[in-house]
């Protein structure tokens, strides 16, 4: 009786311990590539601490199908040929997602890359998570089916400005002002169209495509902006092409409107200042007074990240991981090409409206913010005073736009 | 057109300014111990940084007095126990010490306040409108950058054409064996050349770091345009260094208010490109995009064509 | 066989088996071996210039990013259908080099020194900036991709995997090595020693030290965009910065750590700063200023650099002075290694706390746990590393004594 007894004992313990030992050693692992270093890794070191974050939150919660998510840093200086080599650390290391954002010279570069892997590695998949890169390419001519898009395009962006645009009349003459890449360029040439469709009083008085993260100083720019007597400036730029853009326009007195992807970006409007109070725009997915009380989540990142500059600017890295934790549920499985499938049409709700990720292309629809920077808002801006409140608000469903995608899918 | 033409003028300038407050030490280290000191852009960084912590902790003014001082100290030092080592070794090995000592200071700068550029506003002691014109304001600090860089050269101009130290300095920037021949101390006076023109270099800092962005990528953004302008002014002349980061701080800054490209040349005389080809790229380049190339595309050729540069008294 | 012969068998027997060396046979590993192939090659190409010519180079990236493209273009030629298997790329690369190194040379090659530094830097700076501007050239920030499997099959290889790759490259590595090393035996290598050493006297001898300049700029260019064609296939896509003038630093500090007065010293340079590049970025974010001050020691204390120590400790090994010398690194090292441990520590933690606060204050280094956010630390390092660094300072002379004796022993005998 008592050999039994140790047997059950020694037996169950043994279970116990596999057990145990299973479930801590099961990662899933995922691989951030994004500059953490050079002239945009404020932006990145940023959204580094939005991954961490939401993969904790999901950790706590359990995990995704019993995994914890483990998240693999690397920098890659904006540079495709580094986010390359991270691709193949972050491989080989084990990562099942690829998460990246800073540059859609990147994302264009790690799509191709993950398309090659995949196709010549079998059974050892990844997939791509671009929850920044809005080259409207990647979704349309150079989609595939490993990439998921978390953040509106540059046309469906532009779409949104065009809403707002429609009814002001005090906008007469624009500036158009970009980075002389794909990105910038995919932003003029939106800009162009959408005057044309909603806004063809309106007249485009210059334009403008300048070295991406090299200029220092912005003053000749802006010169050139007011010589123009354009009264509207639509840019794309981001990180410090968009703070030092604002912050030579201040130094000018430049009085004019600017509609902005990433006038809210980190340090941006610190730059600008009281100048931006009416006049700064920018569109997005969410912004602290979309609501009239903080949501939990932002009280939460606070709490943890209470450094000046420290804001939960990327509510969509939020909505991706809330969609990776759907998906995995929906799949009972952390595969990726599992996961990619139950992503794939996936409708969830937010405390911001409904979203949706597209099957056609991969490209999530969650509802668009046009704001304009105010005095009169409840919350701020790394503590300036400022804060952004709405202007319009486009359901999700209302900002999808036509693709030409057409991506082949596994069997 | 006109507020172009004036804006340009103002902005060229106080950029070229900023060279030449920038170039004026590289040209006294360059020109006198024939070290090309890619560390000297550092010293510069450094001076940004060194100026806003010392704002943060006393204010201003001290930190326009401290900053400079303190470079001039990194510098002596850098020569006195780093270079002095190296010196018999050639001038291939001075160079490689200065280049791994800019990637140093570059992470020692890093190390001690991060990778993010840092919040290097306009002390609010300066932070105004100086004067208007067509119908902007043109703010007090260009002003003041302005202001410091004339007050350097004339101070530069007058210590060595009127002191027995600025004479001997001339000298030895044209004859270096000779003067030590005669009995001078040139070791000595390498450190105390180094200390000025890491001092140069820093003061250029203190103003240079609110215009442009303070981060640690400062140097490596500044660098090649400042070993630009000390080769196109000249090795040994500081007039020299004035007239060439004038005119590229000129020439950079009205380049991109130029919209005209070889192809709107090439149409205005009637030629004509076919839409296409490879080449027509290469023509379709605007001049605005094209300015980051310009000093480099001057320094080539004037190495090419008078490697003396514009006002030099000698080749290397 | 000749002696030479031998080692070159050798050489290659060696980079066959490499790949198969457990611990060497992951996919990452591998890709590890192919970078250190691609940097030696381009390293090679650089020694020739600085260590055999004497010519100080910022910009010679220019020629491995050109190669890079011109090879990009010609695979998605392949890719498009053109019949050439994908080995054979680097041959484009290197046209290319060659090409551009001719029309660039003849400009920049006609005086030496601090002149040709300073024009080598301005036309790579000139060149790096003027690419972003031709998209259709240089696919501008995304640069040019292609595929190295859309091409007819060679010896039944589609050159999809990391193996084959490496094999490539290792081909590639150790053809570049062998004519390279021929090269420096024709009556040009010779005289492009002798321009190093003092090219007035070449003129006297009636030779024209510019254009041996110019030969050797050119064949350096050539090499320079083979391994840019090696670039390209193993990372199919290049990009503006295979010509930036971080990559032409890279290449000068490999080439510099490795020794510079070796022809094995630019491979061992390669493979030095590649693994710290690769592999100790992982361990630490402080890397590159190890990297850093690593060069600035091998500059001011050892300009022979790590093959001309090798070459040293080698020849000591022959004296009788060895015992000598063992005794006094016996005595020396273990001071250097706490203040070393000290030094790292000091950095290690600064770093934490400048760049990385999120992380939090508690970390592990050399297995104690700390927290940075108190004072031992930081104190218990500084202690450490002054007192290992005084403790070195006091033992020095018995190591340069003992170095002293060998020196004279290898002089006599010489």
């Amino acid at each position: 009786m008592r050999v039994w007894l140790h047997r059950i004992g020694t037996g169950g313990l043994a279970v116990a311990l596999l057990a145990f030992a299973g479930l801590a050693g099961a990662q899933f692992k995922m691989a951030y590539i994004d500059p953490l270093s050079g002239g945009a890794a404020s932006a990145g070191v940023n959204s580094q601490k939005h991954v961490v974050f939401f993969a904790d939150r999901i950790n706590a919660a359990g995990g995704l199908n019993g995994e914890k998510i483990e998240i693999l840093s690397y920098d890659n200086k904006v540079s495709p040929q580094e986010s390359l080599i991270a691709l193949k650390k972050a491989i080989d290391e084990g990562a099942r997602i690829i998460v990246q954002g800073n540059g859609s010279s990147v994302a264009l570069a790690i799509t191709d890359a993950v398309l090659k892997h995949n196709e010549r590695n079998p059974g050892k998949e990844v997939l791509f998570f671009n929850y920044a890169a809005i080259d409207p390419a990647l979704t349309n001519d150079k989609c595939n089916f490993w990439h998921f898009r978390f953040d509106a395009d540059v046309d469906m962006k532009m779409a949104a400005f065009g809403d707002a645009m429609v009814n002001d009349k005090s906008i007469r003459k624009v500036y158009l002002i970009n980075q002389d890449y794909s990105f910038g360029k995919a932003v003029a040439a939106a800009a162009h169209k959408m005057l044309a469709q909603k806004r063809p009083d309106v007249q485009i008085v210059g334009e403008e495509l300048h070295p991406l993260q090299k200029v220092q100083d912005f003053s000749p720019y802006v010169a050139k902006i007011k010589a123009s007597g354009a009264d509207t400036v639509i840019t794309g730029n981001w990180s410090n092409d968009m703070l030092l853009l604002v912050k030579a326009g201040k130094d000018a007195d430049l009085k004019v409107k600017w509609f902005t992807y990433y006038g809210g970006g980190l340090g941006s409007v610190p730059a600008i200042g009281r100048d931006g109070v009416g006049t700064l725009k920018q569109v997005t997915e969410h912004h602290k007074n979309v609501l009239p009380t903080l949501l939990p989540e932002e009280e939460a990142f606070h709490k943890r990240y209470t450094d000046k500059s420290d804001e939960l600017y990327y509510w969509r890295i939020r909505n991706m991981f809330a969609m990776l934790d759907a998906a995995a549920k929906k799949a009972k499985s952390n595969d990726p090409i599992k996961l990619a499938r139950a992503l794939e049409g996936l409708q969830l709700d937010t405390p911001l409206g409904p979203m949706q990720m597209r099957a056609d292309n991969h490209q999530l629809l969650q509802p668009l913010f046009v704001s304009t920077l105010s005095d009169k808002a409840r919350f701020d801006v790394e503590h300036t005073g400022l804060g952004f409140v709405t202007d319009e608000k486009i359901d999700a469903a209302k900002t999808a736009l036509p693709t030409t995608c057409k991506m082949q899918r596994p069997s | 057109m006109k507020e172009i033409v004036a804006f340009s003028l103002l902005n060229g300038a106080v950029y070229g300014l900023l060279l030449f407050m920038l170039s004026s030490g590289l040209t006294l280290i360059f020109s006198l111990m024939g070290v090309l000191n890619f560390a000297h852009a550092s010293v510069f960084m450094l001076g940004a940084y060194f100026s806003w912590q010392i704002s943060r902790w006393v204010g201003f003014w001290p930190a326009l007095v401290v900053a400079p001082l303190l470079c001039a100290m990194v510098g002596a030092a850098i020569e006195r126990f780093g270079l002095r080592r190296v010196h018999r070794q050639g001038h291939v090995a001075e160079i490689l010490f200065t280049f791994g000592l800019a990637y140093v200071i570059g992470e020692l700068v890093i190390m001690a306040w991060g990778r993010n550029p840092i919040e290097n506003h306009v002390p609010a002691v300066i932070d105004f409108a100086a004067f208007r014109v067509f119908g902007t304001s043109y703010p007090f600090y260009k002003v003041l950058m302005m202001g410091i860089s004339v007050a350097m050269f004339a101070f530069l101009y007058v210590a060595f054409k009127r002191t027995r130290l600025g004479l001997i300095i001339q000298a030895a920037l044209t004859h270096p064996q000779m003067v030590g021949a005669l009995g001078h101390d040139v070791p000595r006076l390498f450190v105390l050349v180094f200390a000025i023109g890491s001092a140069l270099a820093g003061l250029a800092g203190v103003i240079g770091g609110f215009a442009l962005l303070t981060e640690p990528n400062m140097a490596a953004n500044l660098g090649p345009i400042v070993f630009v302008v000390v080769v196109v002014g000249g090795l040994g002349s500081i007039p020299g260094a004035f007239v060439a980061s004038m005119l590229i701080g000129l020439l950079q800054t009205f380049a991109v208010a130029i919209d005209y490209s070889w192809l709107d040349l090439f149409r205005a005389l009637g030629w004509k490109v076919a839409p296409g080809s490879m080449l027509r790229e290469v023509w379709s380049v605007k001049l605005s995009q094209a300015a980051p190339i310009l000093p480099y595309v001057l320094l080539v050729l004037m190495l090419i064509v008078r490697p003396r540069g514009f006002m030099g008294t000698r080749e290397t | 066989m000749r002696a030479s012969s031998r080692i070159w068998l050798a050489a290659a027997v060696m980079l066959a088996l490499l790949p198969w060396v457990p611990g060497l046979q992951s996919d990452s590993a591998r890709s590890l071996l192919t970078q250190m192939g691609i940097a030696s090659v381009f390293a090679l190409s650089y020694n020739l210039l600085l260590g055999q010519t004497g010519l100080l180079s910022f910009g010679h990236a220019l020629y491995f990013g050109l190669g890079g493209y011109a090879s990009i273009h010609f695979l998605r030629a392949i890719n498009a259908g053109l019949p050439i298997p994908t080995p054979f790329v680097p041959l484009a690369g290197a046209a290319a080099g060659l090409a551009f190194g001719v029309v660039f040379g003849a400009l920049t090659t006609r005086r030496g020194g601090t002149v040709f530094a300073l024009i080598s830097l301005g036309l790579g700076e000139w060149v790096y900036a003027s690419t972003l501007m031709l998209p259709s050239f240089s696919g501008g920030e995304s640069g040019i991709t292609a595929s190295r499997t859309k091409a007819p099959h060679w010896l039944g290889l589609d050159f999809g995997s990391q193996l084959q790759v490496y094999y490539v490259t290792a081909f590639w590595l150790l053809a570049s090595a062998v004519l390279l090393h021929a090269f420096m035996r024709t009556p040009v290598g010779r005289l492009a020693n002798a321009v190093r050493d003092n090219a007035e006297r070449v003129e006297f001898i009636g030779y024209n030290p510019q254009r041996v300049r110019f030969i050797v700029f050119s064949v350096s260019a050539a090499f320079a965009g083979l391994a840019g064609g090696l670039h390209a296939i193993n990372y199919e896509i290049v990009a503006a910065e295979a010509l930036s003038a971080t990559r032409s630093g890279a290449v000068l500090l490999m080439v510099y750590i490795g020794g510079v007065h070796h022809f094995v010293g630019a491979i061992l340079g390669a493979i030095a700063i590649t693994w710290l590049q690769v592999s100790l970025s992982d361990y630490t974010t402080a890397w590159l200023l190890y990297l850093g001050l690593l060069f600035m020691g091998i500059v001011a204390f050892v300009p022979g650099g790590l093959a001309g120590l090798a070459m040293m400790h080698l020849a000591a090994l022959r004296t009788h002075a060895l015992p000598a010398i063992a005794r006094s690194y016996l005595v020396a090292l273990p001071f250097a290694l706490v203040a070393s441990i000290g030094a790292v520590t000091l950095i290690e933690i600064a770093y934490r706390r400048a760049t990385q606060p999120e992380a939090g204050t508690l970390m592990k280094l050399f297995w104690i746990p700390m927290d940075t956010a108190k004072p031992w630390p930081w104190i218990g390092a500084a202690l450490l590393a002054a007192a290992g660094a005084f403790a070195l300072y006091r033992a020095w002379p018995r190591v340069a004594s003992a170095w002293a004796e060998a020196g004279e022993e290898m002089h006599a005998r010489a």
